[in-house]
């Protein structure tokens, strides 16, 4: 227990943290700041930081939702005790995706961003992704987690629904080549047909647990 | 007119040239395109093949002039971003795949097929459709229909002269360009992406445009293999994926061809793709774009019509409707 919270969890943690300091050193290489060739974004940083930062928040979430999976398999209650850390990093990478695009993309240009949002489906279903996912990082604390009780859970079911645009927003801005978020699709696709399937075996266990009990009258 | 008919040969395992054979050959070509290639091998080690800032790539420096009348006064990019920051779907499809997949790519020997509605037709070798053009530098902004742009200082012939060459017929409309297909060398090419080889065409008064280059070079030097050796085409007004890599076919043909990003994606790219601010992509706006090689807090720059080349081709689509015919 005593190292999993004071060594493990800081050690998964900071390591979590390796793409956003990667951009952070490439950005500064950007804007002059530093020099260093192995820094470097290549021709187009603002294009990198975009797609790392959208790439993260999508890898955090299947991390996420891969957790409970794991749980069931492995019949150890571990695994959950990274889901808030990874949630709540999937929202960061989300969080600075949206202010790489407004600062640098649209240059800080609400009105711009405001076009953007309306005309182009691929960034409303972003921005509602990302707005989707504040509740769930404002809710994130033990506190609010025992203050809503039940509907806790049902609010941070959300997550499906964030996970599903998140896929469909990446999908969406590719040009042609497909591949990358077809897989992502595919991996979600297992993870969620999971929850279904035990959903399912649980409920048909259900309906008939009852009617064993009759024919045993 | 010195233009000779060869057959397309078959190339043989055996026949491969070795790296130090066909570099000493590419000298000779250089020669032969009127390149200040050394005329004596002894020095050419040292001078022709100066060191590029990509890594081990080397490329032999060109004889041309500056036509400045044709080139816009803003700062070129930089060669590297110019060379390790474009598409080439047939080296993959990230903008880094072509500089890394296409530095064993063979441009010699090379051939083009000049086929359709022309008096004169054949293969022909690279240094027979090369020989008699003079080349020029010509600095021209280009556009990729992704919303990012450059300024690229490219070094070619009008396309207009070569097409003269060949005496198209009255029945020549268009003008259809193919890239190899070549999947061992293009890996891109094993894909299904696109459909292949890659197609792209132009109205024959667009081939005419004395904008339009046959490009063979960049900075001064021979085209890097990424971005489209030994010959491509470029149109500075149209979105950057009409501009043909690696050459093998130029057809004169009565119909509008098949191109491939229009087979591909039909309400995305037109055949035209004429770059425009007021018509948008579907999935993004065309409105700005992002300019390679600026500050990180660099403002987007607005898109200009026709890239801003509007006073000398806006001509020729006057009466069109460019949101139909974009």
């Amino acid at each position: 227990m005593w190292a999993v919270r004071w060594v493990l969890k800081p050690v998964v943690f900071l390591a979590c943290l390796i793409p956003a300091l990667h951009l952070t050193a490439g950005a500064l290489d950007a804007a002059g700041v530093l020099n260093i060739d192995a820094l470097s974004l290549g021709a187009d940083p603002v294009k990198v930081m975009l797609h790392t930062c959208g790439r993260w928040a999508l890898n955090f979430l299947m991390i996420t939702l891969l957790l409970t999976p794991l749980r069931d398999l492995t019949h150890s209650v571990f695994w959950l005790r990274f889901r808030r850390m990874f949630g709540l990093f999937a929202f960061f990478y989300v969080l600075l995706h949206f202010t790489v695009y407004l600062v640098f993309d649209q240059a800080g240009k609400l009105g711009a961003l405001w076009q953007d949002i309306v005309k182009r489906p691929y960034i409303t279903i972003g921005m509602l992704g990302l707005l989707l996912l504040m509740p769930l990082a404002i809710t994130s604390t033990a506190k609010a987690q025992r203050r809503l009780g039940r509907r806790w859970t049902q609010l941070h079911r959300l997550v499906y629904v964030i996970a599903i645009l998140g896929v469909w927003h990446f999908w969406w801005q590719v040009k042609k080549d497909i591949s990358q978020p077809l897989l992502y699709a595919c991996g979600l696709a297992i993870l969620l047909g999971y929850r279904v399937w035990k959903q399912r075996t649980a409920l048909s266990r259900l309906i008939a647990l009852p009617s064993s009990r009759t024919r045993a009258a | 007119m010195r233009i000779k008919s060869t057959n397309s040969p078959k190339i043989a395992p055996s026949e491969i040239t070795p790296e130090e054979k066909y570099l000493s050959r590419r000298a000779l070509i250089a020669g032969g395109l009127g390149l200040a290639a050394a005329q004596s091998f002894g020095g050419f080690g040292r001078t022709a093949f100066a060191q590029s800032s990509v890594g081990a790539q080397s490329a032999a420096a060109l004889t041309y002039t500056r036509n400045a009348q044709l080139s816009v006064t803003e700062a070129p990019n930089s060669y590297k971003d110019i060379s390790t920051y474009n598409n080439y779907y047939e080296f993959g499809t990230d903008k880094s795949d072509p500089s890394e997949n296409a530095q064993k790519f063979r441009t010699q020997p090379w051939n083009v097929t000049i086929a359709g509605e022309a008096e004169v037709t054949g293969t022909f070798t690279l240094e027979d459709i090369l020989k008699p053009h003079p080349l020029e530098e010509r600095i021209y902004r280009m556009r990729c229909v992704e919303a990012w742009s450059m300024v690229v200082p490219w070094v070619g012939f009008p396309l207009g002269d070569l097409i003269k060459r060949f005496k198209p017929t009255q029945k020549a409309k268009y003008v259809e360009f193919k890239t190899l297909y070549d999947p061992k060398q293009m890996p891109g090419e094993r894909s299904s992406v696109l459909e292949w080889p890659y197609v792209e065409g132009l109205r024959m008064d667009e081939a005419m445009h004395p904008l339009t280059l046959m490009t063979v070079g960049l900075y001064g030097k021979v085209l890097p293999n990424q971005n489209g050796a030994p010959l491509r085409l470029i149109t500075p007004w149209k979105y950057g994926f009409k501009g043909i890599k690696a050459i093998v076919s130029i057809k004169f043909v009565e119909t509008m061809p098949r191109t491939t990003w229009a087979l591909s994606a039909p309400d995305e790219y037109g055949f035209f793709a004429n770059v425009n601010p007021a018509v948008d992509h579907p999935r993004w706006s065309q409105a700005t774009e992002r300019h390679i090689g600026g500050s990180l807090f660099d403002q987007r720059r607005p898109t200009l019509p026709f890239n801003g080349y509007g006073a000398q081709v806006a001509g020729l689509y006057t009466g069109m409707d460019l949101r139909k015919f974009f």
